[in-house]
């Protein structure tokens, strides 16, 4: 699935990484806990969470994770943003739940990770 | 080669920056992917370990040909049961810990699935330490 679908199903905006609006993505995954995503063995997958901070960035950069879409209207830090330009990473804003997110993306044909 | 990191206990927002750096290195150096992910992912959770429960630690990192050796020497508490901290699901982790994504007691065990050798040693009262190596 395309990044640019991705931003029309979940009324998102892309906040960083405009240059890969056209990418695919094969795989989402949906958790808070930054815990579970160090435990993933896929790789460049979308991370659908609410946790919007610092150490999400990390997260993402340890994991290969390149694709990440905040739910819940969480606004992206400034430090976010310049960590996330860094390792080339691509950052998008929605204001739908995590559930709701989860569901139209599954819905539209995005595979889980498992 | 060899490497030298300070941790600062309870600053999140450098929690991480020796793995981002101990990564690019290894990425410099041509390593297989999925190796330098093992290898970054282990010493995050342990970078994460002493920002999250100790007051200050260290990352000595050596590299020889085929062989990544990581210590994280900390001084804080403390593990009283390596054994039981090892299990999945135990933690013992603060509240603000929890907030930040992490403290779910997957750590260690990830720690584990993702190096070659793990050992742990701690002393209540005084640090811990963990040596971890990996073969590529």
């Amino acid at each position: 699935m395309q990044v640019s679908k991705i931003c029309q199903l979940l009324d998102a905006k892309i906040i960083c990484g405009e240059e890969h609006a056209q990418a695919n993505i094969e795989r989402g995954y949906s958790s808070d806990l930054m815990s579970d995503v160090l435990t993933l063995d896929t790789d460049h997958l979308l991370l659908i969470t609410g946790m919007c901070n610092l150490q999400t960035i990390r997260t993402s950069e340890m994991a290969d994770i390149r694709f990440i879409v905040f739910v819940r209207n969480k606004k992206v830090t400034d430090e976010m943003l310049e960590l996330a330009r860094e390792n080339n990473l691509c950052l998008l804003e929605s204001p739908f739940t995590l559930f709701k997110a989860s569901g139209i993306l599954y819905q539209a044909g995005l595979k889980p990770v498992y | 080669m060899k490497l030298e990191f300070n941790i600062e206990g309870g600053n999140f927002s450098w929690a991480g920056h020796a793995s981002s750096e101990v990564k690019k290195m290894l990425k410099q150096l041509g390593i297989d992917a999925r190796c330098i992910k093992s290898i970054v992912i282990a010493l995050y959770e342990g970078e994460v370990n002493v920002v999250a429960h100790a007051y200050e630690g260290r990352i000595l990192v050596q590299m020889e040909p085929h062989k990544i050796t990581t210590e994280i020497i900390d001084k804080g508490p403390g593990i009283p049961d390596i054994e039981l901290a090892m299990q999945e699901g135990y933690s013992t982790a603060s509240k603000e810990v929890r907030e930040m994504g992490f403290g779910a007691g997957m750590g260690l065990a990830n720690m584990k699935k993702n190096t070659d050798e793990l050992t742990i040693e701690s002393t209540v009262g005084q640090g811990t330490t963990v040596k971890m190596v990996n073969y590529f």
